[in-house]
């Protein structure tokens, strides 16, 4: 059971690494926002499973029912569900502004043309 | 039942974040990150947090998504993103995945109830029984987002109109400025300064 209990977070932590890796790993920079959004979507369910409780219930109260899983990680998702978007919206923006100067979003090839700029 | 569930989706996830890792084509890439969201989603309601699933089925999977494929749209999408699976950012992930594994070894148990964050007398507690009569609403999330930490809310709405206004002035002010003054140095500007030349030239 001790194995079973803490299989959720080691899981929640691959993927984790997994959205780290991609930003890591990969040049193009949209490719760096879905691992970003992997990253973000795991943290997520690492504070919703810190929520759960065993054979508890939707925190909405009704007659009958005594075990509520603890709302407030739910709350605090909400807002950081909401709050995730609108960075994905700023920095999407950026990178279309980032292609329309440099006709290219890889990373190395915006890193090549800044270095050709500076020599010259 | 709702182990087997969990521990199904959870392998989905796994194949998923996998695929995103090995595919190199950008919109396979938004594809399946709105497919993980899905999931998640459906996680969400195996873990009683019903309000965050619906809202993350719509944001996440819904919106997030068409914000991409929005992106990709105005840059060149059919180029297929390449990188270097180097040596060290291999190690780099593989150490901190063991650390933060090493600091889940104390951290309770999944679904125990006598864990902290459950018995909190002031927090979880208080908003579990005293919220019919503070607030008189049954959801006790909504009435912990909306009134006892309202100003969270009303931080998260600033901040939502703040990306708001940062995408506008970002997208909505260039899309004038080819017209009015073309800035040398930007490559995206060519075609303008090579008609300007073939005015001169005729």
């Amino acid at each position: 059971m001790s194995i079973l209990g803490l299989y959720n977070y080691w899981i929640v932590i691959i993927l984790m690494m997994a959205g780290l890796y991609i930003l890591i790993a990969r040049y193009n920079l949209i490719k760096k926002m879905i691992g970003l959004g992997v990253f973000q979507t795991s943290i997520f369910y690492l504070y919703i499973s810190l929520g759960k409780v065993q054979g508890g219930s939707a925190p909405i109260l009704a007659d009958g029912v005594t075990v509520y899983s603890n709302p407030l990680p739910h709350v605090l998702i909400l807002t950081a569900i909401v709050v995730g978007v609108a960075t994905t919206a700023v920095a999407l923006a950026l990178i279309v502004r980032i292609y329309e100067s440099y006709n290219t979003i890889e990373e190395d090839e915006i890193k090549a043309i800044e270095a050709l700029e500076r020599d010259l | 039942m709702e182990l087997l569930i969990t521990i199904v989706l959870l392998t989905f996830l796994v194949a998923i974040a996998i695929g995103i890792i090995v595919l190199r084509d950008l919109l396979a890439g938004v594809i399946l990150l709105g497919l993980y969201s899905l999931i998640a989603a459906a996680l969400f309601v195996v873990m009683d947090a019903v309000d965050v699933a619906f809202t993350e089925a719509a944001v996440g999977c819904g919106i997030s998504t068409i914000l991409f494929l929005g992106a990709m749209s105005f840059t060149k999408h059919d180029q297929k993103p390449r990188g270097h699976d180097s040596i060290v950012a291999i190690v780099f992930v593989v150490l901190t995945g063991a650390l933060l594994i090493y600091g889940t070894l104390d951290m309770p148990h999944y679904g125990d109830p006598q864990s902290p964050a459950q018995t909190h007398p002031e927090l979880t507690q208080h908003y579990l029984y005293k919220s019919p009569d503070e607030t008189g609403m049954p959801n006790v999330v909504t009435s912990v987002l909306a009134s006892y930490r309202g100003y969270d809310t009303l931080g998260e709405t600033v901040v939502v109109f703040t990306a708001g206004i940062a995408v506008l002035s970002l997208l909505g002010l260039i899309r004038r400025r080819p017209e009015e003054e073309a800035p040398e140095d930007a490559p995206g500007d060519v075609p303008t300064i090579a008609a300007d030349d073939s005015e001169r030239t005729s």
